[in-house]
């Protein structure tokens, strides 16, 4: 696990990263109160290889922001020989937006537009082949599948972080496919349709 | 030149025609490919695009009607048709996307046929065999028919009998092609295996999932080869990245 120390040099959360983070700590925390690291130890398990990129301290933090939003509730708890200890508790707002969270059907990271979008600007422009830039994306992602593969062949069989390995490959796979079109599609525009085969 | 630098496979401007005239198709047009020791190569590309008509051509299975072809050395394009298929025998293991298992024999006959052809005692092939199948996990469907067995318990034992004469290199067409997610998952877990062994090896596919397993994966596209890419392992980075947990 990286060390929480790094936090100030990264850059603050954002995006998906953020909002995932925030509805799911919510969501763990509807069944009980709990403690920061009773939160950290069950995303580690659920995310399995994959629980390196979060960060220990971005779950504190998180946590701050949503007590500031009066999202959750923060008691203190002394110990004896150690600091006190904070245990979090869901709101009724909280327990609002976990229903919202549960019921939203948004799909992150939809139909690669922007993609599309660089290959069209990439020919309109002549800044770079679309075709060049379709392989160098494809060797990207199949760099990632190999990994993604290696990793869920490591877990043992019925593991909860499987699970999420197997979907990062089979959209990663669709993505291939996808990328698979778009070559065909540039390089029949770069030359002369081939004869019929 | 020593036997660790020479390339295992070595094919310079390999052609394949069919047809004449106006007929004339070029199904391998002009590919150049070597193979060290111990490296495992896809070779991908759409339907039609060559693919496996070059996979035969390099199997010795057709004969090219242009270009040299060399397996350890030697060279095959000439080969009489009895060197050959001594040589397949020997050299060579291949997996077929249909299995191609003989249906009238057990799991472990079909193990230990390559052996027994090639000369092999049938105790050390009947041993040999026994260790192959508990390799690919399926030593105990050894007394069973190719029938009785699922379909992805027929490629691993196809792969177990592509393994039995311990080939220079293994071929294999679409080796995943035939089966579902979870039966080809144990079949990328066979050839992730493979790999990480050293064994020698080119597969032909359509499965980017195969195809990930590779060192090296080359595009082919009507009949030429058009990209080469030299596949590594990457950073735990680029994988949280792609799932969306990147920070």
């Amino acid at each position: 696990m990286p060390e929480a120390a790094g936090l100030a040099n990264r850059e603050p959360l954002r995006g998906y990263h953020l909002r995932v983070v925030q509805e799911v700590l919510l969501a763990l925390l509807a069944a009980e109160p709990a403690h920061g690291y009773q939160l950290r130890a069950r995303l580690a398990l659920a995310l399995g290889p994959l629980s390196d990129a979060l960060n220990g301290g971005q779950v504190y933090v998180t946590l701050g922001r949503l007590e500031q939003a009066g999202l959750i509730d923060c008691t203190r708890v002394g110990q004896l020989d150690r600091p006190d200890r904070k245990v979090y508790a869901l709101t009724e707002a909280g327990r609002a937006r976990v229903q919202e969270w549960l019921l939203d059907v948004s799909w992150p990271k939809p139909a690669p537009a922007e993609f599309h979008l660089k290959l069209v600007a990439a020919a309109a422009g002549a800044l770079d082949d679309p075709v060049a830039i379709v392989e160098r994306q494809r060797h990207e992602l199949l760099g990632g599948l190999r990994e993604a593969q290696r990793a869920a062949l490591a877990e043992p069989a019925g593991s909860t972080a499987g699970l999420l390995l197997e979907g990062v490959v089979l959209r990663l796979q669709a993505d291939l496919r996808w990328l698979e079109e778009c070559a065909r599609y540039w390089e029949g525009r770069r030359r002369p349709a081939p004869a019929e085969r | 030149m020593t036997d660790r630098d020479q390339p295992a496979l070595s094919a310079r401007g390999l052609c394949k025609e069919y047809g004449r005239g106006t007929a004339l198709v070029r199904a391998v047009d002009g590919v150049d490919l070597e193979v060290a020791a111990g490296e495992s190569v896809a070779i991908v590309g759409p339907s039609g695009c060559g693919k496996s008509t070059l996979l035969y051509l390099l199997g010795g299975l057709e004969r090219p009607t242009g270009g040299t072809l060399q397996l350890a050395g030697k060279q095959l394009e000439h080969m009489p048709e009895a060197g050959l298929a001594r040589l397949r025998r020997r050299g060579l293991g291949f997996v077929f996307q249909a299995f191609h298992l003989v249906d009238e024999l057990t799991t472990q006959e079909n193990v230990e046929l390559p052996a027994l052809l090639a000369g092999a005692s049938p105790r050390a092939a009947r041993r040999r065999a026994q260790h192959l199948l508990e390799q690919v996990g399926l030593a105990d469907r050894a007394a069973h028919l190719p029938s009785a067995l699922s379909g992805g318990q027929r490629q691993r034992v196809a792969i177990a009998r592509a393994l039995a004469n311990e080939p220079l290199l293994v071929l294999a067409d679409e080796p995943t092609g035939n089966l579902d997610s979870a039966a080809t998952t144990d079949v990328l877990r066979l050839f992730e295996q493979l790999r990480a062994d050293g064994q020698t090896l080119v597969v032909v596919t359509h499965d980017e999932r195969i195809a990930a397993t590779a060192d090296r994966l080359v595009s082919m596209r009507d009949g030429a080869f058009v990209g080469e890419t030299r596949l590594t392992g990457g950073s735990d980075r680029r994988l949280s990245a792609i799932t969306g947990l990147e920070v």
